[in-house]
């Protein structure tokens, strides 16, 4: 890990006159991680990326992108980063391939090169069909991946997506968090923000929770969830045919467990690490029958209540 | 660079194929043949038989009482192609500017301009470029398309001095607009609703107009200069600079002064009051460069105007921080 990430940011503020929109935020992230900003309306998720842009100067901290300042150095943080804003807009008037067209220009792509690129991606975002069609018809979704195309067309290192899927119909949003996946594969780091969060969970590697300016939690999913939920444990439900105190005791023995409750015929097992092999082993060493056993997982919707509830 | 040259040629493309344009340039064309026709009925009696200003008289000739009732209302010779510019110019001049820069915040296109590889100048610079061209154009082609016809009517071809003479109305005419233009971007940087700045510009139009129109600068130096039927010349003369003064307010009116100083060879001072008293033909010509002279504090004025309607635009709109909404 000695290497830098391609975003981090030291101790970054912003304040609007009183209100604090972000608070000494730290964070780090790598090349080639899908990021997910989580966190209710008003958490300070949009503010952060405008920072990060150089669209927005931070009050005080440090904001790095690729070792840029976006601050000091806007262009060179600007050619290499791409922003899909939450709500999007593009000239009504013009159709999906002249929107692109100049974008494409403002990027100093030369014209052939631009062209050949923006027939690519809007295939790629099967808007192909509808490149000669003015964005003035087109539904909220289809502007979306339009959107993503205009992302795509100065191939950044790293792409800022503001709630890419508020607002879109469920079919809209399973083609853009494809698109979005697919940008991953092709090694483009990708921050989001959302606070629709099955779909983040689909998608991300590693998510951030942002509360009032502060970062609350970071990490990936299942480990968020074993420190919020779990206190830091796995947790592994066993069920079995007859839960004996004896078996009790044997599971208690096991290296790394740390907590067994019984419920009926169900064992609430707390414990290090994955012990899943180590328990049904136990089990059927005991005299009782293995049922079904299974670890614990934490949707983000847990962590999200747990740490919202607590506040 | 490049980026200032992709807004450019994005927003000049964006100004032709607008309805706007092509309303505003039917409006202009058929005002300018009306004005072209009028000017021709009455050109023989302007004329008094000297030819050497007769191609000039095209934009100048109107019916005597026309001239008359804008005299005593502008305190200033205005003839129906140049009361036609006075009054358009500025109409054109807000309309190219005026949703510039707020349509972009409103359409959600201006977060996403903004984070592409370009300096945030580039984007009003191109905008102001291309609304100036694009304005250019119709001003020049408009006097063309009215001296194309006259030639052909009157048959007598301009001189050298009255090419000139073209070339510098044609160059205050655009710098008129450039000024209304900046007032426009201003307001568009200053308020984030298009209705809210579309509203003030023309409230600021007509103010001006009005101001001029009934000569609001008259009563004002009366209250400064009082005079009454017994006042001495020089009191009268006092009164008269400090109306002309107050009446420079008024864009319009420094317009109108500068264009009937450069189109109106003729005019020693901005004093006409005495001009159509006597036979226009009869006053000896002044030389361009001295018209230039002349009119130098008019465009001066526009100019640094300008300068400052749009350096308030761009300040404001170089401090201004995205925000999440």
């Amino acid at each position: 890990m000695g290497k830098k990430g391609i975003i981090e940011t030291e101790e970054l503020v912003k304040t609007y006159g009183k209100f604090i929109a972000v608070d000494k935020l730290n964070l780090r992230i790598d090349e080639g991680e899908v990021f997910g900003f989580l966190g209710p309306n008003g958490a300070g998720k949009t503010t952060t990326i405008l920072m990060l842009l150089g669209l927005t100067e931070p009050t005080s901290g440090k904001a790095r992108i690729c070792g840029f300042d976006p601050t000091r150095e806007p262009l060179k943080v600007k050619r290499i980063t791409g922003y899909l804003p939450e709500k999007v807009g593009f000239y009504e008037d013009l159709t999906a391939r002249e929107n692109l067209d100049y974008t494409a220009a403002l990027n100093g792509v030369p014209r052939e090169a631009a062209s050949k690129k923006i027939d690519e991606l809007l295939d790629m975002v099967g808007l192909s069909e509808m490149a000669k069609h003015k964005v003035g018809t087109f539904s909220h979704g289809m502007k979306q991946r339009l959107g993503i195309a205009d992302v795509m067309i100065k191939d950044p290192k790293v792409a800022f997506f503001d709630e890419p899927t508020a607002g879109i119909d469920p079919e809209g949003i399973e083609q853009v968090l494809a698109l979005i996946a697919n940008m991953a594969k092709q090694k483009v780091t990708i921050v989001l923000s959302s606070h629709q969060l099955q779909q983040v969970q689909k998608i991300c590697t590693r998510v951030g929770i942002l509360s009032k300016g502060h970062l609350v939690a970071e990490g990936s999913v299942d480990q968020l969830g074993r420190e919020t939920i779990g206190g830091g444990k796995f947790r592994v439900e066993v069920q079995v045919s007859e839960p004996t105190s004896k078996l009790v005791k044997s599971i208690e023995n096991i290296k790394g467990v740390t907590n067994v409750k019984s419920s009926g015929d169900l064992l609430l097992i707390s414990c290090d690490k994955d012990l899943r092999p180590q328990i049904a082993r136990t089990v059927v060493d005991s005299d009782s029958l293995l049922i079904q056993m299974k670890i614990e997982e934490y949707g983000l919707d847990d962590i999200y209540m747990k740490y919202f509830r607590e506040q | 660079m490049s980026g200032l040259m992709a807004v450019f040629w994005k927003e000049l493309a964006d100004h032709f194929t607008s309805k706007r344009f092509i309303i505003l340039s039917l409006l202009v064309y058929v005002a300018g043949i009306i004005t072209i026709l009028l000017a021709a009925q009455n050109i023989r009696s302007m004329a008094a038989g000297d030819t050497s200003t007769v191609f000039i008289l095209l934009f100048l000739s109107a019916p005597e009482e026309f001239l008359r009732f804008f005299l005593s209302s502008f305190n200033l010779f205005i003839s129906p192609f140049t009361f036609l510019f006075m009054l358009l110019i500025p109409f054109i001049g807000i309309s190219f500017g005026i949703d510039s820069i707020n349509t972009e915040r409103t359409s959600g296109n201006l977060s996403r301009l903004l984070s592409q590889p370009i300096y945030r100048d580039a984007v009003i610079n191109g905008k102001f470029l291309a609304g100036l061209i694009a304005m250019s154009i119709l001003i020049v082609s408009i006097v063309i398309l009215v001296a194309g016809m006259g030639l052909r009517m009157i048959g007598v071809p301009p001189t050298a001095d009255e090419i000139l003479r073209l070339f510098a109305f044609m160059f205050v005419s655009i710098i008129y607009g450039a000024f209304w233009m900046s007032i426009a971007v201003l307001f568009s940087v200053l308020f984030k609703n298009t209705t809210t700045s579309v509203l003030i510009s023309v409230v600021l139009w007509i103010f001006f107009f009005v101001f001029s129109f009934f000569k609001i600068g008259q009563p004002i130096a009366g209250l400064i200069v009082p005079i009454d039927q017994s006042s001495s010349i020089d009191t009268l003369s006092q009164f008269e600079a400090t109306y002309r003064l107050i009446s420079r307010v008024s864009p319009f009116y420094i317009y109108g002064e500068a264009v009937q100083i450069l189109l109106m060879p003729f005019i020693t001072t901005a004093n006409i009051a005495t001009m159509l008293a006597s036979s226009i033909g009869t006053v000896n010509p002044l030389s361009l460069g001295r018209s230039l002279l002349i009119v130098w504090p008019q465009l001066a004025t526009l100019i640094g105007l300008t300068a400052l309607c749009f350096a308030g635009s761009y300040i404001r709109f170089m401090r201004e921080e995205i925000r999440a909404t």
